[in-house]
Parts: structure tokens; C-alpha cells; sequence
């Protein structure tokens, strides 16, 4: 027995949005009396951060502290039409929707706060902190909370906002393919090290170093979350997952995670990431989903880098100790190129 | 795990004193989640829940002779057998919403099955156990009938008809073609100018999003003549458009609450359980729940869908890929589902993200006897990926040349024309390689660590597009009848040639906020990149063309960044760009980098827009002339606002 290291690179680009558009999201903001800002959405969190990245995108838009941001969503009665969080587009669509309704409420707030300090709303700015003040001048203040309070019982104002966003739907040319797919990209690179044994077929991914370019990190830690699940879930599609192990043949088709295989929690990878961030100028502050892509450039530089260590190319996927040993064997042993 | 985040890459074009983005605030619903108090829709009780399970197809393929659940209607707690005839609109297809494509899969199927698993008929009882002993009670007379489980069999003449609504086991595109074509270039003459030809067959099977909370539903009848319905949709009014259609219920009557999902990965979407569980509620006057067992999850559930590629590419002796043909089929199994979309959605993003002067694809989303296919996190790209990561591998072994170094001289660059025929912007592809490389001791020329995504797009050799070659081959059935080969250009009796560049210019971009209140102040932004048309790009006559330079260099940034050296986070595994014997060793200290990622200095000529300061950019988009300005102008300020960018 034999263990053979190999390293592999890939890189990728990921479309952000719905592809051809169409996909409307919309969002309401309102103030309570108090001065606290509900956002009413019908986006679905399914564990990626949804009512998370809004809720920051949402306080950030308005100008008050984050803690003052709620966010309620996915009532079909309360909440306004949204397509869905799918195709990479819950932060791009639904994040711009927000700043388009949270932007209209905080101009009606400004507006409240004029008429209480008796200057113009455009000479009006927030600190962040609850707080509205003179531009230059941050003794003539009011808080967001008396602010809503005068706006809603004695100037009879409400501090609400609408926003939709869409992207119009691009034609698909028949004969060229000529489209507008989406508006913007995300990217990822990255290099795996392995080790192959020549016994068992088996692949053991050992490191992962990789750099993702995001746009913005809206919320790093968010990101940090996705990217990571992302590079667990890459090794799983590389080396064990398939619902047909012998495609296009149905057989052995696994019915419980005892036979539908992967890694568990001890065998994620030590994983060095480098977060880039060149902000996409139609994206919420520059945000680009993080969630979609980065499970993508695992599986090929996984590909690549047990043709690296044992000189076998497995173009079919999930690639098993079978398939290696197989292509071992087909290429009369071990049969590395250059080791890099 | 260490996380570093390069912010001296691309700082000039982002203001990074903004209040709450880019700070790692806690999540909103995090402390219900890991004290597991979140309520997830199976967690919502009812007094006298019913639930409902399917009899299902035991065949790939099959017709139902008769049915006879007389047997089944006798098991103590069955309380309703639910049968085609009982749907109100059987017939569906997702992207109806879309109006894109035809309705071709039943929610339960009446007469001809078309994959193992594809349910016929539904009990309601008063308990699971119940509900699966009236299921094994059903007794029905099938037909097996011959089945087609391969993609490429799947389109030979005479295979089996697996979906009567396309009876040629491809989807229709444009009413006219069994695929979607992309043309881009003359890939036939520049294969002859090739120094190397490089080809590959990549093939993905079917995978599955396998979330911990399997699909389902819980819909009850509500005193006020309404529906509420608790589901694991991750697309709620998609699950209320599909469930209003199926049960013809005005959407006013039903209230869907959903929201925590216990992951979807693309699952979530197919919305099947939504409308079954409310015709549950509706014909009992019950609550109803709907809910897959593991085995339904990942057997009847559908899946990422198969993808087989065939890659083609024209490689020069100095690692530039000058052609590159694609022919990919996607696995659809019995019905349509978001596979026709993930065609076109693939066909955008082909040839990866690299700029290739001649692309040819053929891509088919075909009909086979196994369970539907449907989205999956990347979906639509994560089989192309694959194999175009693999295929650029071989080219570089080819070429004898450093497989990063290659992907670099091709990567996509601002500027760049893209098969799709839109101009590339915002890249940073070339930046990505460099940080891993250079992190990861993967030693890369001087030259190649000194390109840069924003200089250089759009010229030279990159902007050399032919004419575009054209045919008309794969009409719709036309391969039933005869064989052709799947291949751009196979079977083409004739071949046009159009002009390069762009014949329908669509502005990549959102619609204008409605009002003018709804626009964000322009110093709230976040963004520091200026708008303008995009310096540099060519216009694309009927011939190749020297581009135009780009323009004058006047873009500057606000701040220059420092150039980065060194890995900013001590990395223990490899030092910069150590020779390769020393690979693998530790670094005592970071050592200077040959050439790091070097944002353009002021003085560089840029592919940069030229800030517009206080007049409209003098090539606006057609159609934009009607747009006024709604947001406040200052000089050096961006107008991208959320929304109507490049718009004004």
C-alpha cells in the first residue's frame, strides 16, 4: 500500500440573480411609535441568513441601530410577493427591495424630524445610534424614537416604505443564445491536497485553501458559514454523493443516509479562506450570494488532484475507490505527471 | 480554520465605513435554532390531524389497466382515497408562472406512469401507520411498459416515449429546436488554426439536496372559508401560484406561512406537497399533513439532475484557447420541472469564465424514465463546472503549461465580449487565482501574478470575433426521425453568418425605483466604482475589428492601496510563492512576493469607466433616454443606485 499526494486547482464564476430575470422580490417597512422598524417580507430562511442580511441591510439603509430592525417574513398575508430563495438571488433581489422601501421610510422619517426641529430634511443626518441631527450641528438633535412618536400622534405621518426590485426579463435568441443572463458574477479559486491510497482506491482531501470574491461580505460571519458548508458539501458531491451509484442504471439506489453517503462533522476539511470583495454595482452595498457557488470549484480541483497523485482521470462523478482503483489498474499502475 | 478578507484588493471601489454592513452581527433567529425552539413547520399542531401518503408507480415506465382501493378504503382510519379525477387542475408545469413551457406532469397521474415512484392515487387516514396500511391495500393492474433510462438513448428513433407532452424526449425551445443553441464565433475554421485539439466527456449522476427536514406541508381548513398552510416551501408564493392553479382556489382564500426551513439546497421549490395537502384539507375538512419519509426524500424526491458533457476545444501553442464546442445533456427525468430553465441558465455561463473568441454549444434537456430532476444549489453550473475545470486541466497538460497560469491568459477581463454577447465588468477571476496561489505557495510567473481583471479587456486578440456561424440543424423531431449527431453544426445542411456583437442590447440591470423616495441617498451607497459606458469596449462590426482604445485613464480612485505583500494572515501552511522544492515547509516569515495582485495605479491606463462628472454618459443604453434623473449628481459620486444603474 501506497499513499500518493496530489494537489488540484479549479476556478469559477458564478452568475447572481435569477437567470433572464423576471424574478420580482418585494419588501414593506414600517415604524412602530416607538421609533422600531419592522420590514415585512415573504423571502424564506433556510438556515443561509435571510432574515439576517436583511435586517442589516435594512437598519443600514435607514440609519438606525440594528437592534431597532426586525424582520417578519414568510406569511403570504402579512409579507409581499417575493419569487423565492433560490438561484442565488434572495440577497441581490430582496436586498435591493429593501433599501428601495427602507430609503423611501427614512426619507418620511427626516421629513417628521424637519417639521420637529423646524429645518429642512435635507440638511438632516443620522448617526446610526438612534439619533437625528443637523448636518454639522449635532446639538440640534432628536432621537428616531420621538421622531416616530411626533411623526405618527401629532403630525399624523406614517414612516413606511415600499420597495420592489426586477430585473425585466431578458429574450433567449434561438439561433445564437444571445441573453442577459444576470447582472453580475461571483468568483472562487482554489487548490485541494490529497492523499490516494493505491489499496483501497480511497481519497482522503487533507487541505483546502481557496480564495472567494463575494462582492461584499454583507455579514462575514454569514459568509464564513456558507463557504465552509460550501467546501464540505464539494468534497461530498466529488467523492461520495449520487441518489444512482450506477447511472443511468437505477440499482443500489440509497433510501437513508446510512447508505447515501458523506463526510461527517470530524472529516470537514481544514480550510484556508481568503474572502475578496469587488462590489458589484447593481447588488445590495455590493453583495453577491456567497451560497450557490462555492460548493462548485471543490469538485473539479478534487478531480484534479487525484489525476495529480495517482495519475487517473475520473470524469465521472462521485469518484469512488472503484473508479480509481479501476483507472489504476487501466493505466497499468500508478501513474503520476508532474507532481506539483 | 482561519478566515483572512483582502480588503487592499479592490478598496478603491468600495466605502468601507458603513454602520451595520460588513459587521458579523449574531443572527435574528439563531437562538431559537440552537436551543431548537424554532418553529418549523411540522411543528405546528392540530387537534385531528390527517395524514396522507401516495401509492406509487412500482415501474420506470407503466400504465394503469385499473385500480381497486376497495381493500383500502377498509382500513380502520382511512378517511379519504384522493384520486385523479378529485384534482380540479391536474395538469402543471413550475415555470407556468413564467409562461415558459407547457404543462406535463399530473400532481396525481391518471393513467401512464413515468418513473418508479410517481404517484397515482393518495389516502388520507388518521394516522401514518394507518395511511401506509391502506397504501399496501391498493390494489392496481399495471402495464409495464418499455422504459429509456440513458439521455443519449433517450433521443434515438424509436426509444420510448417518456412524456406525452413532448413525445420527442427533449424540450421545445423557441417552438423550433430540440436544444439550446449558443453561437458565438466560427468554431469550425478556428479548430483548423488550432496548434492542439483537446477533447473530453465529463458525466455528474443525479444527486440529492438531502436536507435534515424532509419536504412536507400541514393544511387545515380555517373557519373563515380560507386555507392555512404551514409548508417547507423555500419559495412561498411560488408554492401559493401552484397550489391556487391545482386546487382552483382563488389565491385570497389560501395563507401560506412558512419562512424556517430546515435547509432546502434547491428542494424545496417543486411544490408538490402544498396543493396535495390542501386538497387533503378541502375534501376532508380536516388538517392534512404531507410529509416525505427519507426513502420518498431521496428516491421520489427530485434531485440535482445527470449531466453529460462533451467538451471540444482549439488551443494555440501559447496556452490560448481560440474554440470551444460543448455538448451537454441534462437528465430531466419523466417531467419538465426547472430543468428546460437550467438549460438556458447553463448556456449563459458557457465557456466558463473565460474569454474564448469562437463558442459553439448544443445543450438538451431530455426525457428519461427516472424520478424528475429539479434545482440544486449551483444549479444549472455545477456539471458544466466540473467538466470545464477538468477539460482546462488537460489543456493545460496539452500545452505544457501551469494549469493557474493558463486559466489567468484566458480569464474573463473587464471589457471582455462574452458568448452571451454582453460585455463582461466587475471580474475578478485573475485576482482569486493569484491569492490562492499565492497563499498556498503555488509559484506563478512574474507576468502572470502582474495581470489584473481591469486592464486590458476587450483589446487585442480578446476582442478578435469572428463572424458568427449559424445553422439550423436539430429542428424539433427531426432527430426522432432520423439520427443526427448531438454535436454544434452535425446534420446542418446550411450555414449563415451574421454579424458579431450584440443584436439585442438589454440593460443587465433592475428597474427604476418607482418613486423618487424610494431611491437611497448616493453618499449611502457603499459603492466607489464611478458608471459611465464601458471604456474600452469594441464595437463589434460584421468582421473583426481593432477595438478601440480604452479611454482616457481619468478614473481616479480615491485612495491608492498599498500593494499587498505577503499573505496578510500568517499561514502556516506555505509561505508566498516559494520554489516548489520548498513547498509544503513552513515560512518563518512572509517573503516578499514576486508580483502580487497590483491594483492599477492612477497613472495606468484602465478599462475603468471615466467618472461622468455632471453630464450623462455620452452612450446611454437605447430605451434610456426616458428616464430622469431622480438621484442627487455629484461629481465623483457613483449614480449606481440600487436599481437603474447606467440607466440615466
Amino acid at each position: 500500500m501506497t499513499l500518493h499526494s496530489g494537489r488540484g486547482f479549479a476556478c469559477i464564476n458564478y452568475p447572481i440573480g435569477m437567470n433572464l430575470g423576471g424574478d420580482p422580490s418585494q419588501a414593506l417597512v414600517h415604524s412602530t411609535p416607538d421609533g422600531k422598524f419592522k420590514v415585512a417580507l415573504s423571502a424564506i430562511d433556510l438556515g443561509q441568513g435571510m432574515k439576517s442580511v436583511t435586517r442589516q441591510i435594512a437598519a443600514e439603509a435607514l440609519g438606525v441601530p440594528i437592534e431597532d430592525v426586525y424582520v417578519d417574513t414568510a406569511d403570504s398575508d402579512t409579507g409581499p410577493h417575493d419569487m423565492g430563495s433560490f438561484a442565488s438571488r434572495g440577497t441581490h433581489r430582496m436586498g435591493n427591495a429593501v433599501i428601495r422601501a427602507a430609503a423611501e421610510a427614512r426619507a418620511q422619517m427626516l421629513e417628521a424630524a424637519a417639521e420637529e426641529l423646524e429645518v429642512n430634511a435635507s440638511d438632516l443626518v443620522t448617526d446610526g445610534r438612534g439619533n437625528i441631527h443637523v448636518r454639522g450641528a449635532p446639538s440640534r438633535t432628536i432621537t428616531v424614537e420621538e421622531t416616530a412618536q411626533a411623526a405618527q400622534f401629532r403630525q399624523g405621518r406614517t414612516l413606511a416604505g415600499r420597495g420592489i426590485f426586477l430585473v425585466p426579463m431578458s429574450d433567449v435568441d434561438p439561433e445564437t443564445g444571445e441573453m442577459t443572463p444576470v447582472s453580475c458574477f461571483a468568483h472562487a479559486a482554489l487548490i485541494v491536497d490529497l492523499i490516494v491510497d493505491d489499496e483501497t482506491g480511497e481519497v482522503e482531501v487533507t487541505h483546502i485553501n481557496s480564495a472567494y470574491e463575494v462582492g461584499r461580505a454583507l455579514n462575514p460571519k454569514l459568509v464564513e458559514q456558507q463557504l465552509i458548508g460550501g467546501a464540505w458539501m464539494g468534497v461530498s458531491h466529488a467523492l461520495y454523493e449520487t441518489t444512482e451509484p450506477y447511472y443511468p442504471d437505477r440499482s443500489h439506489g440509497p433510501e437513508d443516509f446510512n447508505h447515501y453517503l458523506q463526510p461527517g462533522p470530524g472529516d470537514a476539511v481544514p480550510h484556508h479562506i481568503s474572502i475578496l470583495e469587488r462590489p458589484a454595482p447593481d447588488a445590495p452595498y455590493g453583495g453577491k450570494g456567497p451560497g450557490e457557488m462555492c460548493a462548485n470549484p471543490v469538485i473539479p480541483a478534487v478531480a484534479n488532484a487525484v489525476y495529480n497523485a495517482v495519475g487517473v482521470r475520473c470524469d465521472n462523478l462521485p469518484i469512488t475507490p472503484e473508479k480509481v482503483l479501476r483507472g489504476i489498474r487501466a493505466n497499468g499502475g500508478v501513474r503520476p505527471p508532474v507532481q506539483r | 480554520m482561519p478566515v483572512e478578507f483582502r480588503k487592499d484588493l479592490f478598496a478603491d471601489e468600495r466605502d468601507d465605513n458603513l454602520a451595520e454592513i460588513g459587521k458579523p452581527h449574531i443572527r435574528q433567529d439563531i437562538l431559537g435554532h440552537v436551543t431548537g425552539r424554532s418553529p418549523y413547520y411540522d411543528d405546528h399542531l392540530f387537534d385531528g390531524l390527517l395524514h396522507l401518503r401516495c401509492v406509487r408507480a412500482p415501474y420506470h415506465h407503466a400504465r394503469v389497466r385499473s385500480v381497486d382501493a376497495s381493500a383500502a378504503e377498509r382500513v380502520p382510519g382511512v378517511v379519504r382515497i384522493i384520486r385523479p379525477s378529485d384534482v380540479p387542475q391536474n395538469l402543471n408545469t413550475l415555470l407556468a408562472l413564467l409562461n415558459f413551457g407547457r404543462d406535463d406532469e399530473p400532481l396525481l397521474t391518471p393513467e401512464k406512469t413515468g418513473y418508479r415512484g410517481e404517484p397515482i392515487l393518495a389516502v388520507v387516514a388518521t394516522s401514518e401507520a394507518a395511511a401506509r396500511d391502506a397504501v399496501a391495500q391498493v390494489k392496481v393492474d399495471w402495464e409495464e411498459l418499455p422504459h429509456v433510462l440513458d439521455v443519449e438513448e433517450a433521443l434515438k428513433p424509436g426509444a420510448p416515449i417518456v412524456n406525452t407532452t413532448y413525445p420527442n424526449n427533449t424540450f421545445d425551445y423557441h417552438d423550433r429546436y430540440d436544444h439550446q443553441k449558443l453561437r458565438f464565433g466560427d468554431t469550425e475554421a478556428a479548430f483548423a488554426q488550432a496548434d492542439h485539439i483537446v477533447e473530453g466527456e465529463y458525466q455528474m449522476s443525479p444527486i440529492e439536496q438531502a436536507p435534515i427536514e424532509t419536504c412536507g406541508a400541514i393544511a387545515s381548513p380555517e373557519t373563515n372559508d380560507r386555507f392555512v398552510c404551514y409548508t417547507s416551501t423555500q419559495a412561498l408564493f411560488f408554492s401559493v401560484a401552484v397550489s391556487a392553479k391545482q386546487t382552483a382556489l382563488p389565491s385570497s382564500r389560501l395563507h401560506f406561512i412558512g419562512g424556517t426551513v430546515g435547509g432546502g439546497f434547491g428542494g424545496k421549490v417543486d411544490s408538490h406537497h402544498e396543493p396535495l395537502a390542501i386538497l387533503g384539507a378541502m375534501l376532508t375538512g380536516h388538517p392534512v399533513k404531507y410529509q416525505w419519509d427519507r426513502a420518498e426524500e431521496m428516491q421520489v424526491g427530485a434531485p440535482r439532475s445527470g449531466e453529460r458533457w462533451r467538451i471540444k476545444d482549439g488551443v494555440m501553442r501559447d496556452g490560448r484557447i481560440i474554440a470551444r464546442e460543448f455538448t451537454g445533456f441534462f437528465d430531466a427525468g419523466a417531467y419538465t420541472r426547472l430543468t428546460s430553465y437550467g438549460v438556458q441558465k447553463c448556456t449563459g455561463h458557457l465557456p466558463g469564465p473565460y474569454t474564448i473568441p469562437n463558442v459553439a454549444s448544443n445543450t438538451y434537456c431530455v426525457y428519461t424514465n427516472r424520478t424528475p430532476s429539479t434545482a440544486m444549489r449551483g444549479f444549472g453550473i455545477t456539471g458544466v463546472d466540473f467538466s470545464i475545470e477538468c477539460q482546462m486541466d488537460r489543456v493545460a497538460e496539452a500545452v505544457g503549461m501551469d494549469p493557474i497560469e493558463l486559466r489567468i491568459l484566458n480569464a474573463y477581463r473587464d471589457g471582455d465580449m462574452k458568448a452571451h454577447r454582453r460585455t463582461a465588468k466587475n471580474c475578478a477571476l485573475i485576482e482569486s487565482c493569484q491569492v490562492v496561489a499565492q497563499k498556498s505557495g503555488w509559484a506563478l510567473s512574474p507576468d502572470a501574478m502582474a495581470q489584473s481583471s481591469r486592464v486590458g479587456g476587450g483589446a487585442g486578440w480578446r476582442a478578435e470575433i469572428p463572424e458568427t456561424v449559424i445553422d439550423h440543424a436539430g429542428q424539433i423531431g427531426e432527430r426522432r426521425r432520423n439520427w443526427i449527431d448531438t454535436e454544434p453544426f452535425a446534420g446542418a445542411t446550411q450555414r449563415d453568418r451574421i454579424a458579431a456583437g450584440t443584436a439585442n442590447e438589454h440593460p443587465a440591470t433592475g428597474n427604476a425605483p418607482q418613486r423618487d423616495d424610494m431611491v437611497i441617498e448616493a453618499e449611502r451607497l457603499g459603492f466607489k466604482v464611478s458608471d459611465g459606458p464601458p471604456a474600452g469596449a469594441p464595437s463589434y462590426g460584421t468582421r473583426a475589428t481593432a477595438p478601440t482604445p480604452p479611454a482616457a485613464p481619468s478614473f481616479t480612485p480615491p485612495q491608492t492601496p498599498t500593494p499587498p505583500v505577503g499573505a496578510p494572515v500568517p499561514y502556516p501552511n506555505a509561505g508566498p510563492s516559494l520554489p516548489p522544492a520548498a513547498r509544503g515547509a513552513p515560512a518563518a516569515s512572509p517573503p516578499v512576493s514576486a508580483a502580487p495582485p497590483t491594483p492599477p495605479s492612477p497613472t495606468t491606463p484602465s478599462p475603468q469607466p471615466a467618472p461622468t462628472v455632471s453630464t450623462t454618459p455620452p452612450s446611454a443604453p437605447a430605451g434610456s433616454q426616458d428616464q430622469a434623473p431622480r438621484a442627487p449628481r455629484r461629481p465623483g459620486v457613483s449614480r449606481f443606485i440600487s436599481g437603474p444603474r447606467g440607466r440615466r
